[in-house]
């Protein structure tokens, strides 16, 4: 029992249900299957882009620019809806991964040939694509009744019970889950993290894993930038501003080691659930706008204090024989 | 040698002075907004180079920061300052904050205007209103009263809890609130003008609030993040968004049935405005209570003791005229 209490993952799953617990003493409704589905829903876009930061992270990295990475992707993909209606959405999804994940690439490949720091990188890219943005549309809206009816309703559209806005983050988090836990390269993001100079010795590109990450990472935030735009039906150069924010504090909450090579998927989903939980249940449980922002900031640094008390139990000695002599 | 330099120095010294005296006729009004890339201030840039064409002598600087921050706004008006405009013409994101800077823009000589989002009166010289609050706060509440003759609940969204004008128009909205029997405004939430959370506070509201009959939105994000979520809810028909917003923005939800009819006045009339009266000022105009200032096309605005005008009433929009002004902003 008390070792099931020291693993994170448990730890935040009990912290999720007391969380529930306490709104629905304020506001019983929260608690009712529909709206849980519903919250998850509203999570969902979140789940998907901390999945890649989760793989960034890990290798010692940092995606500050997947919010207007998102912001440019789902601008591209509601420019070509509104130009060509009939391109089939599925095509269009392709299509803003692809980019998505080039622009993801870009990062990866500075961070890989030119050594740049991770944060100065993605600071540089934030700015530059939420510029491009500006410069692909002079600051126009792209509206709902420019977007086609398909393409709105993608995301809405009930699949056994869920919309699939919802089915597709689940089906994010298999595939990075098999990624993470089955493949070489999810190995090797977690080698490169954990120890660098291990890592080359055990012939891992650290550079090259670092670009995958991004690329996973650029791809999902392509993924997003289609769902978000569709989900509210509009896009403008401000979409999601500050969101990246947001996919960090989640990893963080999620017991995802800054420092790299610490965290698992199922951190990274369960702190996505609890920063939505707390979103959405602030508008409902009656409190000012601004104790809303501080309650916000108060939960991330006790979540980040108990992540650093966790973490202190990361050396090990392993030749204890040869210490006591 | 050295005098070679100092001819060299003498030339680059005297082409500046050129320079100045062939720029010094064309007025520099600097247009500053909330953040770039807002449909409404791009349309009120629209106004502004109208107006520039027409007086023929003036080159307008269409600027702001990228997000709705006072910091980022502070930074382009010590840019501005630097660049010596003529006049500053800025829709403030925080009424307090920008007054030290301004100060020092009036101090060198720089004629500054608040228009749309208001700055303290001691940093400017006068404040162009779109239109008057009162006439604003009552709009809002008539267009959803207009649709409930029985009455009913009525919740108003806005953008941040600190932004002047949202709070200035609420205000003037419950002031006359008694006028419109059985309509009852159970709350106020605030979206911070970010479509996820607009969408999110308008899920809440209806599930706080089973009876919901109405939104009120006097934000051009909010009213489409509101409409939105009504429309996904499946609560079009039962509960009718309306506020504040842009035609072309509204279009397909006035289209999807979700909202009936909103208002905003002309942006393009409102940056064409501030845009003449700076240049009334830059002419020696002085901005006084009870002084009227000339506004091109748009007639003159006359200050109160405040030294605050009203341009023009809000214009409401519905399904008969959103597709035609759609084309237009």
């Amino acid at each position: 029992m008390a070792k099931l209490l020291k693993n994170r993952e448990v730890l935040l799953v009990i912290a999720i249900i007391a969380l529930v617990f306490l709104i629905a003493l304020r506001f019983p409704g929260f608690v009712a299957p529909a709206n849980l589905a519903r919250v998850y829903n509203d999570t969902s876009i979140l789940i998907i882009l901390a999945l890649g930061q989760m793989a960034v992270i890990l290798t010692r990295c940092i995606d500050l620019s997947m919010a207007a990475n998102l912001a440019l992707s789902g601008m591209v993909a509601a420019m070509i809806n509104a130009a060509f209606p009939g391109v089939p959405i599925p095509l269009v999804i392709l299509a803003v991964v692809a980019l998505g994940a080039a622009l993801g690439s870009v990062n990866g490949l500075l961070v890989w040939k030119l050594d740049i720091p991770p944060i100065v990188v993605t600071l540089g890219t934030l700015t530059i694509y939420r510029g491009l943005i500006f410069l692909l549309t002079n600051g126009a809206w792209i509206n709902a009744h420019q977007m086609s009816d398909a393409f709105k309703a993608l995301p809405r559209t009930p699949l056994i019970g869920f919309p699939v806005l919802s089915w597709l983050s689940v089906l994010a988090i298999a595939a990075v889950y098999l990624l993470m836990t089955r493949t070489p390269v999810g190995r090797a993001f977690f080698a490169v993290g954990g120890n660098p100079h291990a890592a080359v010795y055990t012939g891992i590109d650290v550079g090259r894993t670092r670009f995958l990450a991004y690329c996973l990472s650029g791809g999902l935030a392509g993924l997003a930038g289609y769902l978000w735009v569709s989900r509210y039906a509009v896009a403008y150069v401000d979409i999601a501003a500050g969101f990246e924010l947001d996919i960090i504090a989640a990893c963080v909450i999620g017991g995802i080691s800054i420092a790299g090579g610490i965290g698992s998927v199922g951190g990274a989903v369960l702190g996505c659930l609890f920063l939505g939980v707390i979103k959405n249940a602030l508008p409902v449980i009656n409190i000012s706008p601004f104790a809303q922002l501080a309650i916000s900031g108060t939960v991330i640094i006790i979540a980040v204090a108990v992540n650093a008390r966790t973490e202190k139990r990361k050396g090990r000695v392993i030749l204890k024989k040869a210490e006591a002599v | 040698m050295k005098i070679l330099k100092a001819l060299m120095v003498t030339t680059a010294v005297s082409l500046a002075l050129m320079a100045g005296t062939a720029h010094a006729e064309n007025k520099k009004i600097a247009l500053v907004v909330k953040a770039l890339g807002i449909g409404f201030f791009e349309a009120a840039n629209k106004g502004a180079q109208e107006a520039a064409k027409e007086l023929g002598d003036v080159e307008i600087i269409y600027t702001g920061p990228t997000s709705t921050t006072a910091e980022g706004q502070i930074e382009v008006i010590n840019s501005l300052v630097a660049q010596k405009v003529d006049a500053i013409a800025i829709s403030a994101n925080d009424k307090d904050a920008l007054v030290p800077a301004l100060k020092k823009a009036m101090d060198r000589g720089i004629k500054v205007i608040s228009w749309d989002s208001g700055v303290a009166p001691e940093g400017r010289a006068m404040h162009l209103n779109p239109s008057s609050n009162p006439l604003i706060g009552n709009m809002i509440i008539k267009l959803a009263a207009d649709q409930l003759p029985e009455g009913g609940d009525v919740a108003v969204l806005s953008a941040s809890a600190t932004a002047t004008n949202q709070n200035t128009w609420i205000e003037e909205m419950k002031k006359v609130q008694g006028n419109y029997k059985g309509i009852n405004v159970v709350a106020t939430v605030y979206g911070d003008d970010l479509a996820d959370k607009s969408y999110r506070e308008t899920q809440g509201l209806i599930q706080s609030y089973p009876n919901l009959k109405a939104i009120i939105a006097p934000t051009s994000v909010g009213i489409v993040a509101a409409a939105q979520a009504v429309e996904d809810a499946g609560k079009v028909g039962q509960i009718n968004v309306t506020g504040l917003g842009l035609p072309s923005e509204m279009a397909g939800h006035v289209k999807a049935g979700s909202s009936k009819s909103f208002a905003i006045w002309n942006p393009i009339d409102l940056g064409y405005s501030a845009t003449m009266i700076a240049y009334d000022l830059i002419g020696g105009a002085e901005a006084k209570p009870g002084a009227e200032l000339k506004m091109g096309r748009m007639g003159t605005v006359k200050l109160d003791d405040n030294n605050e005008g009203a341009m023009a009433d809000p214009f409401v929009y519905d399904a008969k005229n959103v597709e035609e002004f759609a084309k237009i902003f």
